[in-house]
């Protein structure tokens, strides 16, 4: 039977409703993150299957658990943003015999389905709860803490995947291909849109209100990629370990102006999971307990061909009331951000919104132009997020949670670590969290 | 500029037919007085799909923003990078837009807050018109 997305009911989603009724009652314990190379080299082992069921265990091996002391999984179904398997094409003989399948054939291979991995993982003999979250691990993070709030599952297993097969993601391909266009790309695509366009024609409407400049960006790229060289696990520190200056960054081709080259991320092959379980349970496991102090999603109110400067602030800003009200702080109680930056603009209305450190709308460049170092008094995006290690959407939750176990390495911030805020992916559509090291 | 030649369906057929007449139209709720585009099957704000009806607009907007585009991925448009894409809203309500060329505008010399006005270009797979905006001298 298949996995259910999860239903409103589990969602946050506007304001007025006071402090989450399980604040600081969930927690989040282990992280398992598999290997990670650029392109899938089509071999079975290094499949966004196998590399989730790799994660997975070691997200249980992190917690200190045993794979049967699980029940529940929440799965972000979706391995890409962009290329996907051509219907041309063979599916790679020695994968269909190293796993079992489920109805569909590409399972494992360019999606994965709670079927797939639990048929080709026995050990996770009692799962009890499973559901979908589609779009983003930011949302599976959310379902997961709201069911294990619920007491759905007590100890839940959060998982997404990514694969990145050969080729440029939409260029030539699907609807951009051919000489006549069907579905919604008729008011978007056949103008030429690329992924980013939205992103930085809103940005440039952003510098025209403030009197800012897109050069204004560099500091934060580079910060950015300073981080990402600090993840182990990243892709940029395994295999391009090379600092970005802010020259590299100026210099930059322009994709979409005034979206550069470095303001899109890198599509990876990667997987992550986390264990996340209810406050009591954690204090029994491997892991310092990272508390949940609340959970939010932000969706568009306003349906339009492209959302305008104005719908994004709203967004971003109710994404920043909700958080507060339902975790009972302010901005001034946050030791850290960790919001998406996939594209490196983002960050802008993500951290207005939040008032990170004091900032106000049309304010987010001129932060970017102090110490936002992980030394600093306001570091920004200590994960480095995806501009710094690849696209995953779930380094910003990673490094949250180990910021405030204090095990995030050469990342870890140089004030203390007491609560933290991550959340993906657009100004006005994302699922966000508060984080902290204790559960009041 | 050549642009795919948009293929209508059940949804928005009227408002590809209007562009082949050209005329431009938008979906209005007569529930609610509120235009939407693009089109859907049930009005944005009331949830009504009886009140849906189509409205002839003026074909006047202004430009609210724009993006110069250098890495297209549409085959159609690539060669003619790089380009304006500029988003148009109209003057019967700000909150409807669309998408732009601008042809007759310089790359990255888009007047924003200007007026302009629609025309309407025939693509070359299928010839079906499509609406475009032109700046205002």
């Amino acid at each position: 039977m298949p996995t259910e997305n999860a239903p409103d009911s589990m969602y946050r989603d506007t304001e007025g409703l006071g402090i989450w009724e399980h604040r600081g009652k969930v927690a989040a314990v282990g992280i398992g993150i598999s290997p990670t190379v650029r392109r899938w080299d089509e071999t079975p082992e290094t499949s966004v299957g196998a590399w989730t069921i790799l994660a997975i265990r070691r997200a249980i091996e992190d917690a200190g658990i045993s794979p049967d002391q699980v029940d529940g999984l929440v799965l972000t179904p979706e391995t890409s943003t962009g290329v996907s398997w051509p219907s041309d094409r063979q599916i790679p003989e020695d994968f269909l015999k190293t796993f079992k399948g489920t109805d569909d054939p590409l399972d494992g291979i360019v999606k994965l389905s709670v079927d797939w991995i639990l048929k080709n993982m026995p050990e996770l003999k009692n799962i009890k709860f499973t559901m979908n979250a589609p779009i983003c691990m930011s949302n599976a993070c959310v379902v997961a803490a709201q069911a294990v709030g619920e007491g759905l599952t007590n100890t839940c297993l959060v998982v997404r995947g990514w694969h990145n097969l050969a080729g440029r993601y939409y260029v030539g391909q699907g609807a951009a291909s051919g000489s006549t266009i069907s579905g919604p790309g008729k008011w978007s695509t056949m103008w030429g849109t690329v992924a980013c366009y939205t992103t930085a024609m809103i940005f440039e409407q952003h510098c025209r209100k403030y009197g800012k400049t897109h050069d204004m960006m560099a500091p934060f790229v580079v910060n950015e990629k300073r981080n990402g060289l600090l993840f182990p696990e990243g892709f940029w520190a395994q295999f391009r370990p090379e600092n970005l200056s802010v020259e590299d960054y100026l210099a930059s081709r322009w994709i979409a102006k005034p979206a550069n080259l470095f303001d899109n991320d890198l599509p990876i092959c990667i997987s992550a999971a986390f264990v996340f379980t209810t406050a009591e349970r954690a204090k029994d496991m491997k892991q310092n307990p990272v508390y949940i102090l609340n959970h939010t999603r932000t969706r568009p109110k306003v349906r339009r061909v492209v959302p305008t400067l104005e719908d994004w602030q709203d967004g971003s800003d109710s994404t920043g009331r909700k958080l507060y009200e339902g975790a009972g702080i302010t901005a001034r109680d946050l030791s850290f951000e960790n919001m998406y930056d996939g594209f490196t603009l983002f960050h802008v209305w993500h951290l207005e919104g939040l008032r990170y450190a004091g900032v106000q709308r049309g304010e987010g460049l001129d932060l970017f132009q102090t110490d936002i170092s992980i030394e600093g008094p306001n570091p920004v995006s200590p994960s480095g997020g995806n501009a710094g290690s690849g696209r995953t959407r779930f380094w910003l939750h990673v490094d949250s949670i180990q910021q405030l176990q204090g095990r995030a390495g050469a990342r870890q911030i140089s004030k203390k670590a007491e609560i933290g805020v991550s959340g993906a992916y657009m100004p006005d559509m994302s699922y966000s969290l508060i984080w902290s090291a204790t559960p009041d | 500029m050549p642009k795919q030649s948009p293929v209508p369906d059940e949804l928005d057929k009227p408002f590809w037919d209007a562009c082949n007449e050209e005329r431009l139209v938008v979906q209005s709720c007569n529930s609610c007085d509120k235009l939407q585009h693009p089109p859907q099957p049930t009005c944005n704000e009331c949830g009504s799909a009886d009140n849906l009806e189509w409205r002839q607009v003026s074909g006047r907007g202004t430009i609210y923003g724009y993006a110069v585009m250098y890495d297209c991925p549409v085959t159609e448009l690539a060669v003619d990078q790089p380009f304006n894409i500029a988003v148009v809203q109209l003057e019967e309500d700000s909150g409807i837009n669309m998408l732009s060329h601008l042809p007759g505008t310089p790359v990255d010399e888009v007047p924003v807050g200007a007026n302009v006005q629609v025309e309407f270009e025939i693509t070359r797979a299928t010839g079906q018109k499509v609406p475009e905006w032109r700046v205002v001298v």
